[in-house]
């Protein structure tokens, strides 16, 4: 009976404590900046597309919502000629900014995607693709990797050695 | 012309009373919410007030399915019967002086009658829904009102001792010098716990113990049949309230302020205290609810009767 009255009184005291409601559309809870949201893709420091359109992602989506089509421009460099994904289908696990080797595919700390049809959840390489790139401002793909594209020959990579003379016998 | 006064104060009643218990949802969600550190409804209209209007509107739309397995005259009836005993009790409640639908000479006798019709409603309900837990909801309704309806007219007879009458305004007009809820305690206790357990609400509600039987003997139920358990529900709760207030708070009685005002703000402190309960006390197990009634309960409301009636002889 005792306990009965005390817990009558604990929870009546509650009535003069803080609410812990957050009031959601006026006030917004604190997302980190590593928040699995809503994807876009990333561009380079000097404003370059860095998906290589590999396909990494697409496989590595347990749901099987992106979707892309790999060409190549007049510089050798690999993009994605259309790159969908299908966010009424999306988990936002984050294992394609995982596989993603040129960090190009991120997650971002948005989550207010609600639409009233469908289709509209389906976005497209332009409704994806921001101006900036993202958590990684530093990190330019093409500048380090070993890929001769038109501009940049073999070699000629940051940190990477002068190209070895195949038809020579010296290291 | 025929005096139209009765009629007046029946529909004002009848107004008061339903709104007061539709709009009692939105007081429970509000207050539950304050005690659980939430905001509850607040963005419909003003403090969500709004809330109670749309409620209504989407109980009365509602689809209003009756299952091919089930009774039908007798599960259509039954919820019917809850509203019209809680709502027929009013007659003899008294908002404030002269202001009284029928001031019965047996006026608590009325009210017990009356609110032990309302175990028929639950009963029915739980038999013509046809479904297991609807059943087990009705019995233990029954067996549970039955047991606590007992020494819910055994804590009445203290007052009725002392005040020397069953009317209602009479009991109130006894308070003059002193409520009865100092005399009488022991016998305001054990009216609440009975009141809550007549009410058939947390932490009395094994009759729909959602946790155990679904929803108890309104499983089968939607649309305003179930919304008319809801109301029911809630002018128990409002005649209860104003039943402790008159019996053992002297009702209308009070300095300043009109006697109808002092009733409401009675009855309404009442009505918080019982979504206190909801808010903060677990559900007892039901041979735990049963053993309580009988055996701590209904001997309590015995010793209650036989002091008090020591003291009336005495003093006499």
């Amino acid at each position: 009976m005792f306990s009965l009255m005390r817990s009558l009184w604990e929870v009546f005291r509650h009535a003069f404590a803080r609410r812990v409601t957050v009031q959601y559309p006026e006030q917004k809870a604190y997302l980190s900046p590593r928040y699995r949201g809503r994807i876009v893709l990333t561009r380079d420091p000097d404003g370059g597309e860095r998906c290589v359109a590999c396909n990494l992602c697409a496989v590595a989506c347990p749901v099987a919502c992106i979707s892309l089509q790999a060409t190549e421009d007049e510089h050798g460099r690999r993009y994605p000629e259309f790159f969908r994904i299908n966010f009424s289908r999306c988990i936002f696990c984050g294992y394609c900014e995982e596989a993603c080797p040129t960090y190009a595919i991120q997650l971002t700390p948005d989550c207010e995607m609600g639409e009233y049809k469908r289709k509209n959840l389906v976005y497209e390489k332009t409704d994806l693709m921001i101006d900036g790139p993202g958590k990684y401002p530093d990190y330019n793909f093409w500048r380090v990797a070993g890929v001769a594209i038109g501009g940049k020959d073999k070699g000629e990579a940051e940190n990477e050695l002068a190209a070895a003379d195949l038809h020579s016998l010296m290291p | 012309m025929p005096n139209l006064f009765p009629v007046l104060v029946i529909v004002v009643v009848l107004f008061v009373v339903l709104n007061l218990s539709a709009g009692l949802i939105w007081v429970e969600r509000r207050l539950l919410a304050l005690w659980q550190d939430r905001y509850g409804p607040n963005r419909v209209g003003p403090f969500g007030l709004g809330q109670i209007v749309a409620d209504s509107i989407k109980l009365f739309t509602k689809e209003d399915w009756i299952p091919p397995f089930a009774d039908k005259p007798v599960f259509v009836l039954a919820p019917a019967i809850v509203v019209a005993t809680a709502l027929i009790s009013f007659a003899v409640v008294p908002f404030a002086p002269g202001f009284v639908i029928a001031d019965l000479n047996i006026g608590i006798l009325f009210l017990l009658a009356m609110s032990s019709l309302g175990v028929y409603s639950v009963v029915l309900a739980g038999w013509s829904s046809n479904n297991k837990y609807s059943l087990l909801g009705g019995i233990r309704a029954a067996a549970q009102m039955m047991s606590y309806e007992v020494f819910m007219g055994l804590s009445l007879l203290g007052v009725v001792m002392i005040a020397g009458s069953f009317r209602l305004t009479d009991i109130v007009e006894a308070q003059r010098k002193m409520w009865f809820v100092i005399p009488q305690c022991l016998g305001f206790i054990l009216f609440l716990i009975a009141g809550v357990a007549e009410t058939r609400r947390l932490p009395f509600d094994l009759a729909e113990a959602e946790s155990e039987l679904v929803a108890g003997f309104h499983s089968e139920y939607s649309g305003m049949k179930f919304g008319m358990f809801f109301v029911g529900e809630y002018i128990g709760v409002i005649l209860i309230s104003a039943t402790i207030s008159l019996l053992f708070f002297g009702g209308w009685l009070g300095p300043v302020l009109p006697p109808a005002l002092w009733f409401a703000l009675k009855t309404l402190f009442f009505i918080c205290l019982f979504i206190l309960f909801r808010a903060a006390l677990p559900r007892p197990r039901f041979d735990q609810l049963m053993s309580w009634g009988w055996k701590v309960m209904l001997p309590l409301a015995l010793v209650n009767l036989l002091v008090t009636g020591a003291v009336v002889l005495a003093r006499r």
